[in-house]
């Protein structure tokens, strides 16, 4: 392969060697200096590029070429001068030999011209013109008419120039010898002739001009004709266009139908309106799915990438579990100039540019309106920017409270519609708060719902940011409310749809905004831990956030990022905080429900709270017998609070009527009487068996139900034994009991464990690796760089090679040089030496026979 | 006497007296000016006063100019005919001694200023009387130390009325030196005693300044090292007793021997153990004698059992204790509370090195492993994520016990054959159950819990689980883990739609709570 490739690298610059080009050419007809290159089998369609070589050929030109160059060299090894062909272009192999010519004349011209010194001024240049001192032309001293009107073309007649420029020396000569043959007795003079040459070229030109006017002429006149001609072919046309030139021509109604018909843009087809019935079904298969999506993320089956398996494990594979399984580089855009680099937030920023422009005029006419006195034109703007909220359940909400506001309150209307319709997102809280503060429960709803559609993200880039905090400063308002002294609960409930509203537009800030004051809680909580080894319950803005928090995210998630911490921060309420008072079992009582209501759909067990009702009950058992049960930390087995909730008053018990708790005791409400406090006390008993009613349901399926109902089965058998309470009460205890007891029976065959049968670990199995062919005689399976580095190494092995042939070779060539040099010497010498022996043997016997000849004389 | 007003008046003033006293013999009678100031009311006198009788005495001391030998009474020295310098020795001993009855008073003062320099005058007292003895010395070479003095001294701190752990920090610094920390030793053991036979109800405070002060002394681990003595000896003879640790760890040992034997309050109890492993037993001449104490206080139950337990193990592991019943013991302390506990952590990891033993037999450690599964039944979430890989760690250790999770050939039975109430391990047929505890903890709301009791579902891995970075976790680290960990994909949100607080028919809060 590559015989004929030469050591060019080493010897550039000589010019393409043509007798290779004519060898390879010409057809060798001998058939013993070609040698054939043997296929291994034939493909077709492929051309064999070297199917046939001829060494000897091939082998005459390297030598060529060897002796052409490095045989040049090495000739001249020893010379230090070096013979340079200073000539213009003579080792540039990319002109052709006649432009170097040209060239070179060029040069020397130039030459010729430059002036010996540039600041010899007077020195006088021959100008020439090819050839001929101009000096000599302008002894012809013509006056030249140089109309340049008269060049049209740009080319001068032969004539001309020859006369201006007196060079034509050629034609000049010419001229004069052809007038020397006319009139050689009367010679002209120079100026006469000029004369004549442009009176002749005058002519010429006024010929041309003529010649032009009447071709002019001729068109325009057959333009008329064609006009002629045209009103006699179509009458319609002349007609139209002096219409034309004076109006408009009237479309037709009926074309213009039939156009509208024809551009209109033809309506993309679309859904057909959905009947009830399927928008119902519609909305079914929607919480069907998200009920799914619910029951998977309970069971903790997407829980973490682990879960995430490969299906095929290949032989190949290292097994480190490392599968690709999402890009996860984000993409970087502009948008307004500014560069994003998350896609989903450019695409939130752009979406609401482009709503921007569709929406402005309404937002303009809604700063119209608010400063129009007219007061009523809030239901307008109002439904205006519900059509931008495009919500659509905000609608069917609001309007029974605006209804409700309207026909209601007439008195109060008045003032309420002085409300400003547009709201500044607030930018701190203490703003919400001065916003809010001494309005009704009506207008603090009407001015967040303002706030929220006069900043809804679709009308302005900051938008977002804004409603985000404002989740956070309505959360913080929750919790002030929910601190005061009289807490303003009815706020707080209709506040929640608001937060439930914002949630659903933001859940990344809200979930934020929920685990922020979580954590607040729960420093508050174990810094009290740490100083005083115990925590007062804490207020009920915690015990309202955690509810909110379990309103706005799913509950029965095996792991949320909100709903896991909500939930380890009610299991430390139920376990640090002492129960003191009455208000802290009501808080108690208020977190067990809540905790309940978060295990309700996922069914999971929580200690704690089978503890703290135990708690509960215990400190409500009037004779203690303790036995079969123990009480755990939060409660103590005696001790002052060890009887708290115990009713010793008879009156009081009959007179209890069972009502729900009112959370207002959770906030530090003082019972009136002592009558009001028994009752509590009664109420909370009967929540506390009730909930563990609920208990006893929810963990029936436990294995281990028994034991974990056991303690409070014993106290509630205490309970019952003891018949103080009022009848309602012992009957919910009664049936409590039955249940426990009869759910005990049920769930108490006891299967021994087994553990699942782990699979056998399959032998690997080394499966041979299958890659497609996508295209022939190029390096496959791996990736374009590597492609690309694979060729330049078999490259670079392939020249590395060639190189070191070629160097042998030129080795061996000058060794041959360097023989034959020394051969040529050896027998120069040895026929110097002979010529020597021969010229002194003849002198020797030249000698000798003169010798010879005296003594024969 | 004429004073100035205030403290700088009766700086002065005192200071007159003093150089007074000094100066001449003739004056001596100024002493008693000094002492009544004493007694003032005003603790800034009172400040001068202390300062000016340290410089005075300490003075005379360095003078000798005090009575050295048995002390007679003053009367009949001073109505007997000897020199007048040996009358003016003697009553100036016996004005010594006075002012150091007033400053040991003065250790009960109000002012912890004052306190603190009566202390620090006192000790210093003790500095020169060691280098200057008021005794005549027995033989040449005979260790003295002014046993009364620090007697009272010491006394003085172990009061029976005042909280004075603030002076016993001080005191503390003086407890480096080894001749000092001898005799406090020694002191101490004496003073227990004779409050304890004196009063029939000893005061708690007391017994915390007792603790507190017995707690401050620590021996140094070796001999070796080069022994630091607060009064300065010319030379150290090796016939002292002070100079030998072996004689300080016995009287280590007397000291809290004579402490313990004592009816303590229970938070004392507690202390006690809490360094029980630490600073006491390493140090006593022979630790087996505390096994009293502590089986006392191991039958006692609750978290001093849980205590006590560090110290038996020390003896049972170093030093030879035979325990019967070690095990059963353990078993019946297992009881819900210990998840609660403060030192659960140490329970836990004692219990840990307890049951590490391969030589356990398979029915003690199912009983234990039973009977931990069925206390986690009502365990926090922090506790529970400790001890299920406790019970996991059993049952790896124990092979024979696997039967509690993987029992393919038992019979179903009618109900849990494992005893709760039976203390007998022996009897509570835990190796016929199976821990099915583990299996109602799997639903646990919390999900690292239900992860970890899930691991019983698959035959378990050969290698243990360290428990160590377990016991100490808390639940607040629990929840900021949970705070901390990232969501893949956007939160997910509930998809009711919230009707206010209350809202929802079915919810429990809104069926047992009203918002009016």
């Amino acid at each position: 392969m590559g015989k004929a490739r030469l050591a060019a690298f080493r010897r550039k610059g000589s010019g393409a060697p043509a007798g290779a080009q004519s060898g390879r050419a010409r057809p060798n007809p001998n058939p013993f200096e070609v040698k054939v290159n043997r296929q291994k089998f034939p493909v077709l369609g492929r051309k064999a590029r070297h199917a046939v070589g001829q060494p000897g050929v091939s082998r005459a030109r390297a030598v060529q070429k060897r002796t052409q160059t490095l045989l040049k060299e090495y000739k001249e090894r020893d010379k230090s001068n070096i013979f340079t062909d200073k000539r213009f272009g003579e080792y540039s192999s990319s002109m052709s030999p006649e432009e170097k010519m040209m060239k070179r004349f060029a040069l020397e011209q130039q030459r010729q011209h430059e002036k010996k010194s540039i600041y010899n001024l007077n020195e006088d240049e021959e100008l020439t013109h090819y050839g001929q001192s101009l000096a000599d032309i302008e002894k012809h001293n013509d006056i030249v008419d140089s109309d340049s009107d008269a060049e049209e073309r740009g080319t001068l007649s032969a004539e001309l120039t020859a006369a201006h420029f007196g060079g034509g020396g050629g034609l000049l000569h010419k001229k004069t010898l052809q007038q020397q043959g006319e009139d050689e007795e009367k010679p002209r003079s120079r100026k006469e002739l000029i004369e004549e040459l442009i009176a002749k070229s005058k002519q010429e030109k006024r010929e041309r001009q003529a010649q032009r006017e009447g071709a002019l002429e001729l068109t325009e006149k057959l333009d008329q004709d064609w006009k002629e001609i045209q009103t006699l072919l179509a009458h319609k046309t002349p007609k139209s266009e002096n219409r034309d030139q004076k109006e408009k021509p009237k479309p037709d109604a009926y074309d213009m139908m039939v156009r509208e018909l024809g551009f209109e843009m033809k309506a993309p087809p679309s859904n057909r309106m959905k009947t009830e019935e399927e928008l119902a079904k519609e909305e079914q298969e929607r919480l069907q799915k998200l009920e799914a999506a619910r029951l998977r993320r309970m069971r903790g089956e997407d829980m973490g990438s682990d879960s995430r398996k490969p299906k095929h494990l290949s032989a190949d594979d290292l097994n480190d579990n490392f599968v690709l399984d999402k890009d996860d580089r984000r993409l970087l855009s502009y948008t307004d100039g500014k560069m994003s680099v998350e896609e989903e937030q450019s695409r939130e920023a752009s979406d609401g540019e482009s709503e921007e422009d569709h929406h402005e005029d309404p937002s303009d006419e809604n700063v119209e309106e608010s400063s129009d006195p007219d007061g009523h034109s809030d239901l307008d703007s109002d439904t205006e920017t519900e059509e931008d909220c495009g919500r659509p359940d905000t609608e069917p909400r609001l309007a029974p409270q605006k209804r409700l506001a309207n026909n209601g309150h007439k008195a109060r209307e008045a003032a309420r519609n002085e409300l400003p319709y547009t709201f500044a997102a607030p930018e701190s809280y203490e703003e919400l708060k001065s916003l809010l503060s001494g309005k009704t429960m009506e207008e603090q709803l009407l001015v967040v719902e303002r706030i929220k559609t006069c900043n809804h993200p679709s009308l302005a880039a900051g938008n977002k940011a804004k409603l985000e905090k404002l989740f956070g400063f309505l959360l913080e308002y929750v919790g002030d409310l929910a601190t005061s002294d009289t807490p303003d609960l009815g706020v707080i409930d209709k506040l929640v749809v608001q937060l439930y509203n914002l949630c659903q537009m933001f859940p990344d800030s809200a979930s934020n905004s929920i685990k922020f004051v979580l954590r607040d809680a729960m420093h508050e909580m174990e810094g009290s831990v740490e100083a005083r080894g115990r925590v007062a319950f804490p207020g009920l803005d915690v015990l309202i956030y955690l509810k909110i928090a379990g309103m706005l995210f799913p509950t029965s998630d095996f792991w949320h990022p909100v709903t896991t911490p909500a939930l380890v921060c009610m299991s430390q309420l139920l376990t640090k905080c002492p129960i003191l008072s009455l208000h802290d079992v009501v808080k108690g009582l208020f977190v067990c429900c809540m905790f309940l209501d978060y295990v309700s759909l996922s069914r999971r067990f929580i200690p704690e709270l089978v503890n703290f009702l135990l708690g509960i009950l215990y400190i409500a058992t009037p004779n203690k017998h303790g036995q079969g049960y123990t009480l755990v930390h939060p409660f103590r087995a005696s001790g002052k609070n060890s009887e708290l909730l115990l009713v010793s008053d008879e009156e009081d018990t009959a007179t209890w009527q069972r009502t729900g708790l009112s959370l207002r005791w959770a906030s530090g409400l003082k019972a009136q009487t002592k009558t009001e406090a028994n009752h509590t006390r009664l109420s909370c008993l009967a929540v506390c068996v009730a909930l563990v009613k609920h208990c006893a349901l929810l963990y029936s399926s436990l294995p281990a139900f028994h034991d974990i109902m056991r303690p409070l089965r014993a106290l509630l058998t205490e309970h019952l034994a003891n018949r103080t309470h009022p009848p309602e009460l012992q009957e919910l205890c009664q049936s409590t009991l039955s249940m426990l007891t009869d759910m005990g029976k049920q769930s108490q065959r006891c299967r021994p464990l087994v553990c699942e049968k782990s699979k056998p670990v399959p032998l690997r199995l080394f499966t041979p690796r299958l890659v497609k062919v996508l295209e022939f005689g190029r390096k496959q399976g791996s990736s374009k760089e590597e492609q690309e580095r694979k060729r330049l190494i078999h490259k670079h092995k392939r020249e590395f090679k060639g190189a070191v042939r070629e160097i042998r070779r030129d080795n061996q060539f000058l060794a041959r040089m360097q023989l034959s040099e020394t051969l040529e010497r050896d027998a120069e010498r040895k026929r110097k030496v002979k010529q020597l022996f021969n010229s002194l043997a003849t002198q020797e016997g030249e000698w000798k026979a003169l010798k010879r000849k005296k003594f024969k004389k | 006497m004429e004073r100035g007003p205030g403290p700088d008046g009766a700086r002065r003033a005192l200071g007159c007296l003093l150089e007074a006293v000094l100066a001449s013999r003739g004056e001596a009678n100024a002493v008693f000016d000094i002492l009544a100031v004493l007694q003032s009311e005003d603790s800034a006198e009172v400040l001068e006063a202390v300062r000016a009788c340290g410089r005075l005495f300490a003075a005379l001391l360095e003078r000798g100019e005090l009575f050295v030998g048995r002390l007679p009474s003053e009367d009949s020295v001073l109505a007997g005919s000897q020199g007048a310098t040996r009358k003016y020795k003697v009553w100036m001993r016996h004005r010594y001694h006075s002012c150091c009855n007033s400053l040991r008073e003065l250790l009960a003062h109000s002012s912890l200023e004052v306190k603190e320099l009566a202390l620090s005058t006192l000790m210093r007292f003790v500095q020169l009387e060691g280098g200057h003895p008021l005794e005549k010395p027995k033989w040449d070479g005979c260790y003295l130390f002014p046993h009364q003095l620090f007697k009272a001294v010491v006394e003085g701190l172990l009061s029976l009325e005042d909280d004075c752990s603030l002076l016993l920090s001080q005191f503390r610094e003086y407890l480096e030196h080894d001749d000092i920390r001898y005799h406090t030793m020694q002191a101490a053991t004496d003073i227990v005693v004779r409050v304890a036979n004196r009063y029939p109800e000893v005061p708690l405070t007391f017994w915390n300044n007792a603790f507190t002060l017995l707690s401050a002394v620590s021996l140094p681990r070796q001999e070796g090292r080069t022994s630091s003595f607060y009064v300065k000896h010319a030379k150290l003879s090796q016939t002292w007793k002070v100079v030998h640790l072996k004689e300080h760890r016995k009287a280590f040992q007397l000291m809290w021997l004579g402490f313990l034997k004592h009816e303590l309050p229970l938070g004392l109890y507690k202390k006690v153990l809490v360094i029980m492993h630490d600073s006491i037993l390493p140090h006593l001449a022979q630790p087996s004698l505390m096994i009293d104490f502590l089986t006392r206080a191991y039958d006692m139950g609750g978290a001093i059992s849980l205590l006590a337990l560090n110290g038996l193990f020390i003896l049972i592991h170093q030093h030879n204790l035979e325990y019967p019943d070690f095990y059963r013991k353990l078993y019946g302390l297992l009881d819900p509370s210990i998840f609660h506990v403060k030192y659960r952590a140490r329970f836990f990891h004692l219990a840990d090195l307890f049951l590490s033993s391969s030589h356990l037999p398979a029915y003690l450690v199912a009983a234990f492993a039973k009977r931990l599964s069925r206390l986690a039944l009502t365990a926090p979430p922090e506790a529970l994520l400790m001890v299920l890989p406790f019970i996991c760690n059993l049952l790896r250790r124990h092979p024979a016990c696997r039967v509690l999770v993987h029992h393919p050939l038992g019979h179903e039975l009618d109900s849990d054959p494992y005893d709760p109430e039976e203390g007998n391990p022996a009897e509570s047929r835990a190796l016929e159950s199976s821990l099915w505890e583990l299996q109602a903890l799997q639903q646990h709301y919390h999900p690292e819990v239900s992860q970890a009791a899930s691991v019983i579902n698959q035959a378990l891995s050969v290698s243990e689980v360290s428990i160590a970075p377990l016991l100490e976790l808390t639940a607040f680290e629990i929840f900021e883990r949970n705070l901390k960990k990232k969501c893949q994909e956007s939160v997910p949100l509930q998809f009711i739609p919230a009707q206010g607080l209350l809202g929802l028919q079915d919810d429990l809060c809104a069926q047992h709570f009203t918002l009016s």
